[in-house]
This record gives C-alpha cells, sequence and structure tokens, in this order.
C-alpha cells in the first residue's frame, strides 16, 4: 500500500496483515531488540497542525525502532503557525527528501490533498484528520481487540463491539466502523439523537439511544471523548445529564459479561464518559491500547515503506 | 499463441533419503560438539523451523536429553528489501534459554547465495552473544556470493543458475521431498 | 461599422437561414444574403445574446481573482452580451458611487452590458438598509438588489427591503441561506458528509427562507427573486408559491444542473460551492424544474478564486467556481441532449427570462428584423476539453477542468459588432 488515508483503503487481507505484522513487531520488542534495519535510510515527517503529544510520540517511536529518520513539524512555533499554506509546507517537506508524511489535521480531507494534489511523491499516512477518520487507531484497536478475544489470531468474526460517545464528531468512530466490518464484527452505535450523524442508519451498523439496552452481549465497550463544552452548542443539556444517560461507570460495566473489555482512544474525560473506576479497572484495556499503537504504527510504516516503492 | 514450456522436473531426494541426511546430519552434529549442553538450533523460517525442529528431536534422541530450538525471521534483515514491496513477517522464537554465550547452529533448507545467512547472523545479533555460530542445511547448491559456508550439509548439489531447488516438507508441502526445476 | 451576415444558421429550433447584422441590429434575415464580412453558421445554432443575473466580477477590490474587463471577456467567449455584477465587493456596491464606477468600468471594457446589483443592506450586515433609492437612480439605473454570499436573514428587514424597492420596480434577489443552520458548514448535509466528516449544509436551511420569503413577498404585494436554488423542496415551494399567483422568480446554475455531492469524496475543493452540490434527487428536481419554467432561468453565479484559496485542503478554500465560459454547453449537456428543453426553451431561460427580470429593455429580444444585434452562435457539433490553464477568466477554479463538454461558442455579437468571431475572442 502506497498510502494509509482510511479504514476503507485496507481490504480483509491488508487488514490482517498489518494486525500480524504488528504482532511479529511486538514480540521482537518483547525479546528486548532495540531496532529493527528495514527503514534505515528512510526519512519520515510527522506533520502535526493539531496539538497531539501522545499520537506524535507514539508514530516518532514506530518510525525510529525501525531505524528511520524522523523529523517532526508540529503547528506551534513553525512557519505552519505562521500561515504557510499546506501545499508550502508539502513542497518543502518534499525538497528534504521525505519518504513518508505521518499528518494530523484539523480538516477533514487534508491527508487526501496532501497524497492527491501532486505536491509530494512519498506515502501519507492520516493521523487524524478533522472528524472524518484515524485509520492507525482503529488498527490499534483492533489489534487489542484480537489479543483479548481472539487469542491474537485471525480476525474479528462474531465479536460484538458498542461504541459510546459524541459519533458525530468522532473520526474513531468513523474508522472502527469501517474496519471492525471489513474484520467481521458486529457494531453497535450508542449516543444521544443529536451526537449522530445524518444518514448513519446507512453505516454497516446498529444505532441506539439506549446504553443500558445496548450493554447486553457487547464483549467490548469502547468510550469516546465527550466534550462537556457541546453543552453550548446544544447538544445536550448539560454534562451531569450526559453522563448519567451515557456515562459508563461501575454499575453498567458490572453488568457486563466476565469477559468483556473496556476501551477507549484517549484522552478521557473522567467523570463525563467514563467513571475513574471504570477507567482504573481491571476490565480497562486504555493503558494497553497506548502500548499496542506503536507496533501498529510500526507495522503500517514498515509496510509502506520497508519494500520498493509501492503498487 | 501458447509456449508449451514445462518446466523439467525430477526429483533429488525422496522422503527416505531426507530421512537418512536428517540422521546423518544429527551424529555429525553431536560428534563435533562432542556432547555440548549449550547446543541451540535456530530454524530460519519458513521451511528451516521444520528442520530444525526434526534434528533437534533426533538430537536428542542421540543424546538422551531435550535440545533448545528457536526460529530466527530474517525478512527485515535482507539485502534487497527494495526490490520488493515489504513482505510478510515470519515468527521470531527465542527458546528460554536464550542464546548468550550458547551454541548456535542456523538451520535451513537450501543454502545458495548465502545472503540468508548473512541476514540471519544479523537478525541473531540483536538477541545475544553466542559463543559460537554453526550452519546446518539439507541441501548446498553452490554459487555463494559472500564468504559463507555450512558446517554440516544433507546433500551436495551442484546446480546451474538457471535451475531452482525447490525443497518440499510434511509439514508444508504434505511430501517431503527435494527437486529441481530447470525451466526451459 | 462592418456589417456581418451569419450564414446557414438555424435561429433557436429554425431552419438554417441567413441572419444580417449591419449597425448595431438585425438588418435582414432570409437566404442569399450578403454582407461585409460572412460567419459560417452552418450546422450552428442563433441564440439571442445571453443574459447573465447573477455574476461575481470582483472589482473592485478582489482584482487578483477578476476584473469587470477580464470578467467581460470570459462572459463574451461564453455567449453572454449582458451581466449582472454582484455587490459583495469591497467595498461593497450599496452606494451610488460604487455602482456608478462598476457601470464605468463596464461601458469602458464595451464587450457586454455590465449591469451592477445593489446591496439590499450596508456592508451587506444585515441590519440597515443600503441606498436602495441612490442606486436606482444612479447612472447606473440599479433594478437588481441582492446581499448575495450572504442571506438577508432578519425576516422585518427582508418585509422592508421587498416593500422599499416597488417604488422603482426593483427586485431583492435574496440568497437563501439560514445562517444558524448553516454555521460552518462544508458540503450538503447528507449521507456522504457524514462519511466524509465535513460539516452539512442542511437543504432546510435553503427551504426554510425561500418559503418565509414567497409568504412575505406575497404579503406586501412585491417581487421576490431566489438565487441559485439547489433543492428539490426549494422546487416545490417556488412551485407552490407561482400556484397561488406569488410574484417570485428563481434562478439555477449550470454546477447544479450537471454535478452531485459524491464528487466531494476527492475532497477537491473546486467543488466546493455555496449553496452545495446536492444529491441526484435535487439534481433531478432542479432539471425538471428547469424544463417547466418553475425556474425560470439559468444564472451562472460565476464566482472567480485567486489559485491560492482552491491549492489546499477542503476546509480552508473558498466556496465557489467559475462558470461563464462554460455556461452554454452545460446546459446544452444537461437539458438539451437529454430532451428535457428545445433551443427556445433555452433562449427563454438564459436570455429573454433575465433580462426580463432585471428588466434589461434592449437584451433578451427575439431575433427578428429591427432587434438589437445581441446574439451568440453556437456549435453543437463541437467539443472542447476543458483546460483550467486556458480559461479567458483570470482565474482558473473551473470545475468541469479535464473534462470534454459538448459544444462552443462560435460568435457573440454584441450591439452588433462581434466579441467573439471564429471561436476566439476578437477584442
Amino acid at each position: 500500500m502506497k498510502h494509509l488515508l482510511s479504514a476503507a483503503d485496507l481490504s480483509y487481507e491488508d487488514a490482517i496483515l498489518v494486525l500480524d505484522t504488528a504482532k511479529q513487531l511486538a514480540a521482537a520488542t518483547e525479546q528486548g531488540v532495540g531496532k529493527l534495519p528495514p527503514l534505515r535510510g528512510r526519512t519520515v515527517v510527522n506533520l502535526f497542525y493539531e496539538d497531539s503529544t501522545r499520537t506524535r510520540i507514539s508514530f516518532e517511536a514506530a518510525a525510529k525502532r525501525l531505524s528511520a529518520d524522523v523529523i517532526n513539524f508540529s503547528a506551534k512555533g513553525s512557519s505552519v503557525s505562521k500561515g504557510e499554506s499546506l501545499k508550502d509546507t508539502a513542497l518543502t517537506l518534499e525538497a528534504m527528501g521525505a519518504d513518508a508524511v505521518v499528518i494530523r489535521h484539523n480538516s477533514s480531507g487534508a491527508p487526501h490533498r496532501l497524497a492527491n494534489a501532486g505536491w509530494i511523491s512519498g506515502g501519507v499516512v492520516n493521523a487524524g484528520d478533522g472528524t472524518h477518520e484515524h485509520p492507525t487507531q482503529a488498527l490499534l484497536d483492533a489489534f487489542t481487540l484480537r489479543n483479548h478475544l481472539r487469542n491474537g489470531e485471525g480476525d474479528l468474526r462474531g465479536v460484538n463491539v458498542t461504541i459510546v460517545g459524541d459519533i458525530l464528531h468522532s473520526r474513531v468512530a468513523r474508522s472502527n466502523v469501517l474496519l471492525l466490518n471489513t474484520l467481521g464484527a458486529k457494531v453497535r452505535l450508542v449516543a444521544p439523537p443529536t451526537l449522530l450523524p445524518y444518514g448513519v442508519e446507512d453505516w454497516e451498523c446498529e444505532v441506539s439511544y439506549d446504553l443500558d439496552a445496548s450493554l447486553e452481549g457487547s464483549d467490548a465497550v469502547m468510550m469516546l471523548r465527550v466534550q462537556r463544552e457541546r453543552m453550548n452548542a446544544a447538544y445536550f443539556p448539560n454534562a451531569h445529564e450526559y453522563s448519567s444517560r451515557y456515562g459508563l461507570n461501575l454499575t453498567r460495566m458490572n453488568r457486563l459479561s466476565e469477559s468483556a473489555i473496556i476501551m477507549h482512544p484517549g484522552p478521557m474525560n473522567r467523570g463525563m464518559e467514563i467513571s475513574a473506576d471504570v477507567a482504573d479497572s481491571q476490565r480497562s484495556v486504555i493503558v494497553e491500547q497506548v502500548a499496542n499503537g506503536v507496533s501498529v504504527r510500526m507495522a503500517v510504516l514498515y509496510l509502506i515503506l520497508g519494500g520498493s516503492e509501492s503498487m | 499463441m501458447t509456449h508449451d514450456f514445462e518446466p523439467q522436473v525430477h526429483a533429488i531426494l525422496d522422503s527416505s533419503d531426507i530421512a537418512r541426511a536428517l540422521t546423518r546430519l544429527a551424529h555429525e552434529i553431536v560428534e563435533r560438539t562432542q556432547g555440548a549442553t549449550n547446543l541451540t538450533l535456530m530454524g530460519i523460517p519458513t521451511r528451516g523451523t521444520s528442520l530444525a525442529t526434526r534434528l533437534g528431536q533426533k538430537i536428542s534422541e542421540i543424546q538422551g536429553s531435550p535440545v533448545s530450538v528457536g526460529a530466527i525471521d530474517i525478512t527485515m534483515y535482507r539485502d534487497d528489501l527494495r526490490s520488493r514491496p515489504a513482505r510478510a513477517l515470519l515468527p521470531t522464537t527465542i527458546p528460554p534459554e536464550g542464546i548468550e554465550g550458547r551454541l548456535v547452529i542456523l538451520v535451513d533448507d537450501v543454502l545458495f547465495s548465502g545472503r540468508t545467512i548473512r541476514a540471519a547472523l544479523d537478525a541473531l545479533s540483536e538477541h545475544g552473544r553466542p559463543e559460537l555460530v554453526q550452519l546446518a542445511v539439507l541441501v548446498d547448491r553452490g554459487h555463494r556470493e559472500l564468504p559463507i559456508r555450512a558446517d554440516y550439509v544433507g546433500k551436495n548439489l551442484p546446480t546451474s543458475r538457471a535451475e531452482k531447488v525447490q525443497v518440499n516438507l510434511i509439514e508444508h508441502d504434505g511430501i517431503d521431498e527435494v527437486r529441481i526445476v530447470r525451466e526451459s | 461599422m462592418t456589417s456581418y451576415v451569419i450564414k446557414d444558421v438555424a435561429i433557436l429550433d429554425g431552419k438554417p437561414t441567413d441572419i444580417v447584422v449591419k449597425d448595431g441590429v438585425i438588418a435582414e434575415i432570409g437566404s442569399g444574403l450578403a454582407a461585409d464580412q460572412i460567419v459560417d453558421g452552418s450546422g450552428c445554432v442563433a441564440l439571442p445574446g445571453l443574459v447573465d443575473l447573477h455574476t461575481h466580477l470582483r472589482e473592485p477590490g478582489r482584482e487578483d481573482a477578476e476584473t469587470v474587463l477580464s470578467g467581460s471577456r470570459a462572459a463574451a467567449m461564453g455567449g453572454f452580451t449582458a451581466v449582472h455584477a454582484m455587490a459583495n465587493t469591497n467595498p461593497v456596491a450599496d452606494t451610488a458611487g460604487v455602482v456608478e464606477q462598476v457601470w464605468r468600468l463596464g461601458q469602458e471594457a464595451g464587450l457586454v452590458d455590465v449591469r451592477p446589483v445593489g446591496a439590499v443592506t450596508m456592508g451587506l450586515e444585515g441590519t440597515a438598509l443600503a441606498e436602495l433609492g441612490a442606486m436606482a437612480d444612479s447612472a447606473a439605473a440599479v433594478r437588481v438588489f441582492s446581499d448575495d454570499g450572504k442571506c438577508v436573514h432578519d425576516a422585518a428587514l427582508m418585509r422592508r427591503a421587498l416593500e422599499y424597492v416597488k417604488a422603482f420596480d426593483g427586485v431583492v434577489a435574496q440568497h437563501a441561506q439560514e445562517p444558524r443552520l448553516t454555521e460552518g458548514a462544508q458540503m450538503n448535509e447528507g449521507v456522504i458528509s457524514g462519511k466524509l466528516g465535513l460539516a452539512g449544509w442542511p437543504a432546510v436551511a435553503e427551504e426554510a427562507i425561500i418559503a418565509r420569503d414567497v409568504l412575505l413577498a406575497h404579503h406586501v404585494g412585491s417581487r421576490l427573486h431566489v438565487c441559485h436554488l439547489s433543492t428539490a423542496g426549494s422546487v416545490e415551494i417556488i412551485r407552490w408559491a407561482k400556484s397561488r399567483g406569488i410574484n417570485v422568480t428563481a434562478e439555477v446554475t449550470p454546477h447544479h444542473l450537471y454535478f452531485t455531492d459524491d464528487v466531494v469524496e476527492s475532497y477537491d475543493p473546486i467543488f466546493k460551492v455555496n449553496p452545495p452540490l446536492r444529491t441526484k434527487e435535487d439534481v433531478a428536481a432542479v432539471r425538471a424544474g428547469l424544463a417547466d419554467g418553475t425556474i425560470n432561468i439559468v444564472a451562472t453565479d460565476h464566482a472567480p478564486h485567486p489559485s491560492e484559496d482552491k491549492d489546499c485542503e477542503w476546509t480552508a478554500a473558498a466556496f465557489g467556481m467559475t462558470g461563464l465560459e462554460s455556461a452554454l454547453s452545460v446546459v446544452y449537456e444537461t437539458m438539451v441532449q437529454t430532451g428535457l428543453m428545445n433551443w427556445a426553451a433555452v433562449a427563454d431561460r438564459m436570455s429573454v427570462a433575465p433580462a426580463q427580470i432585471g428588466r434589461v429593455t434592449t437584451q433578451g429580444q427575439p431575433i427578428e428584423v429591427g432587434s438589437p444585434a445581441n446574439l451568440v452562435v453556437f456549435d453543437p457539433r463541437a467539443n472542447q476539453l476543458v483546460d483550467a490553464r486556458k480559461t479567458v477568466s483570470a482565474s482558473r477554479n473551473t470545475p468541469y477542468a479535464g473534462r470534454t463538454l459538448p459544444g462552443k461558442v462560435v460568435a457573440t455579437f454584441y450591439r452588433g459588432k462581434p466579441t467573439v468571431l471564429n471561436g476566439e475572442l476578437n477584442a
């Protein structure tokens, strides 16, 4: 694959390949191998227009562990914040010899422009674009689900995943709905009507406004971050009503089956969509998701840059 | 227009030949390592790992004690990474005893240019420093491109570059045999 | 002045004939006619010069995108002999001074009638009426008033404007977009916007304003014009209003006849426009509405933008597409080739009716002896590969770039002088 712009770019075979590759890379890390050589001589640029230390560090670690050279371009204090256009920044990166650009941007579709406008020749990895997609998040979520529920092998056929929160504004939700379906899982979305996108009935998933009814039969519950400020645009009356109707608290968590896991892409709004007890409970795999992020991003970078320039 | 290019195939070793070769290799290894107790066999995936497992079994029958067996994937250490799109990674399994200070014998099915073995040496070095590294192969077909040689060879098979040596093993291909395929 | 004879040209849907243009008027129509210069019209169609009720010429203020001169040239190239220049310039055309400036620039260019549109409110701010009367009385003789770019969303203010312009037979042309329902909107609100993660511009934001405005117009006895109508619901509301005898007219752009919102999946900002590209049901409805006359006219909403405003990510890009040069070909492809309209209907929607709405007496006249010689000769058999680098407009943001459009303007006559001859600008 040349670019990873959307989870929809991955066929079933591609997705399994990424997960299997991530598994081998995670094993290598566990075996104490420091650096792996396949990206030696390649330059990966992290182009982060949105503040996101966690994801940027994850990509940086992934690239460095594969022996790539990493250049970080973040919005603050660079020519980017002085109003340089995406095009001019891209042309500069091309001149600097970027083999791949990992881009996080607040404008949906910015990675598509970068990949298709003819400004750069390298691969583009979408690290989150506006409210559109975050494909590596969906991959690390699938990797985590597979490790816990399918013994780290194969696909996610028969796994029931419930995603709760601000679906309307969530790029994590969009990527997950696409990828989970590709891998054979069943997805259920839960949110108040105001936080569901127009046309969500056409998506490959069930939709519900009722969290309590939806927990039944869930193998995994993925909580999405909900910003308190959304109440100022009348998406819900106040934070208290939101969390009492849609928050995952201990009572709700205890109704899940023994083996069900709790996930969150972070950063969490403790007390809003997820209570502190739940976040810190045994069932929560939130910290593990972060670790898996590095292996999965290593897999993506390896598959994009570890061979000949792609088909 | 169709070409009737039937590649000429002929079997060089059948299953009993292979079994005999492996038995002989096992005996050679026991003899030359003088019954060392820090022996670790590391197979190179895919077929090298099955051979390493079989060898390990035979050695442990001969010695009367279990032999440590693992696998070392060389995909990321190849020197021709950029010639094809990124290849799928294969499993690396380091046995509990590790390789540090051990007598490591790399096991592979065919020794040809020697580049695979060079990559295996690099991969191995990430996991520790063996006391000694040796190489056992089922078939040595010549045409080395690097200064690499095998310590234990099942069969020496002089071949031409145009030929391809195909090793089939029950674990992967349902049958044990070694064939030479000549494209005409 | 040189006289011209256009030979063997079909006047609308008629049989081939000759037309003599002399001293600024159509002098003769018949066969075997002669004049100083021959224009070969064989295989072509002659239409009255096109009249655009909705163009952005960007001057004063954004001459980097277009000027009255470059826009006039683009208009002539597209077969237009009159354009109405929208008021959202810098400074805004909300006083007699600015509209007279634009009018004068049009005269100097001398390629099309440039009819300045006056703003409805001062500075387009939507709070106080602009000098509507002064603009009407000025040399520019403004009759069409619009805050286009923005909606006159305050109901009380819209009512006042509708009432006030009656004094000089003016018309308010509304850009229907309820601002509170379209904050931050990027594309049509639909299945595709949900999938692409782009904020939606719902159809109801257009329809709700149109519904309100037709009722207001009815209540105060005014005429109303609706700009760039884009949804099936809007067509229904106009149809209903007309059935009640309400004096409302409506326009549709060529791009809303041609594109659906799935082209946005490429995230290419060339397709970003306001109102946005809609669904295929909407496109079918506006085509049917134009065919049956519910939608009175085609207006281009020609919106030039410099390349840096389109060569970027979607949310940073400006809204708008150029349209003067491609309009007739697009209408030909979407309405004539599909059998929905004949040439007479095209002439009505693109020349006669817009001239009437804008009260432009010298335009939109029938092609007959004595009429002012404002004509376009169109060859339907030619095809054009649209090349963005070769636009006559100063801007390159045409959504048809790389596509082949049918037909080509072979000649345009403005007051008897050819502004386009042999398919090339003659100015």
